[in-house]
């Protein structure tokens, strides 16, 4: 078991209710709304500005990611969802982390723990393509980045989607 | 899907302003009006071409935990299995995929020590060994896919 991420938020203010109520009205979406951010207000029963003010501390501190759309791969016709991961270095593994993340095809990349001997890669990159042919033309130029770096990888498709509903924190 | 429709899935990917009439601001960007954002955003989201709009969270900074998990499953006992995968709360996605590791879901909690308890139930229920993977670093991506 790896230890567990640093969850203080970075300006030392925890989020409290009033974040958390934000966060609960929104995390399903913004309101289709001219003025998304007084729906909100309403809903959490604070004012428009509050809100709007508070968004923008947990967009500064990561809280919040991003405001915008999730486009859904599959239905643009990115059918191919290939999960390529890696046996990078360790030594290596962060600078080149950073340089197949900045790669335009790759959607997530991240560096997780190794389970030897059965999994031995410490790098996963997600890379989309309408077919699979064009995800392992995007994993040959991942593994030409790494070179000799890396030791061996792999490329995992989804086949079934089991399961998928949105994060979600307590109601 | 028009050319508006696509500007609006290649530049609303990050962005999206904080202010009173944050539609009418996309819209002067995309040389639109702020009904008709509003109303090409809806239609995306309802032919499923987007699969959400508005504030991605990122669950660690809320005090919570994010993992990626992995089973070794065979053929035989995987829908059991998935059926007992799918059931936890705290499972948001769980994905076949083609490997020798053949589940692979997120678990989001609200704390770091229910996802050692949801792990622990799962390895219980099904008999089969979780592969905790919970990220170690992520590197920043760009969001860029273009339509």
């Amino acid at each position: 078991m790896n230890a567990p991420e640093d969850f203080s938020l970075q300006d030392g203010n925890p989020l409290d209710e009033i974040d958390r109520g934000i966060i609960r009205a929104t995390q399903a979406g913004l309101p289709l709304a001219p003025r998304p951010y007084h729906v909100v207000a309403e809903q959490v029963g604070v004012s428009a500005d509050e809100v709007m003010q508070r968004m923008r501390r947990m967009l500064a501190l990561g809280v919040i990611r991003r405001i915008g759309a999730v486009p859904n791969h599959y239905a643009l016709g990115y059918r191919a969802n290939g999960m390529t991961v890696w046996d990078v270095a360790d030594d290596r593994i962060d600078e080149l982390g950073e340089r197949v993340g900045k790669l335009d095809f790759v959607t997530h990349c991240y560096q997780r723990p190794r389970h030897l001997p059965s999994w031995p890669y410490n790098l996963f990159a997600m890379v989309h393509g309408k077919a699979r042919e064009e995800v392992e033309a995007k994993a040959r130029i991942i593994a030409t980045l790494l070179g000799e770096a890396s030791r061996g990888n792999d490329i995992l498709y989804s086949s079934r989607i089991l399961k998928k509903t949105g994060l979600r924190i307590g109601a | 899907m028009d050319e508006l429709d696509r500007t609006l899935i290649n530049t609303l990917q990050g962005g999206f302003p904080v202010c009173e009439r944050p539609y009418a601001e996309v819209a002067g960007r995309v040389g639109s009006d702020e009904a008709t954002v509003i109303e090409r955003i809806d239609g995306l989201l309802s032919r499923g071409l987007l699969s959400r709009f508005g504030p991605m969270y990122h669950a660690g900074q809320m005090g919570g935990a994010l993992s990626l998990a992995a089973m070794e499953i065979p053929a035989e006992d995987f829908d059991r299995v998935a059926e007992i995968v799918n059931r936890q709360p705290e499972v948001a996605h769980n994905y076949a995929r083609e490997h020798r590791l053949s589940m692979w879901f997120v678990l989001a909690t609200e704390a770091h020590e229910t996802q050692a308890d949801v792990i622990a139930r799962i390895e219980r229920e099904s008999g089969y060994r979780v592969y905790d993977m919970p990220k170690i670093r992520e590197y920043f991506v760009e969001l860029k896919l273009q339509v």
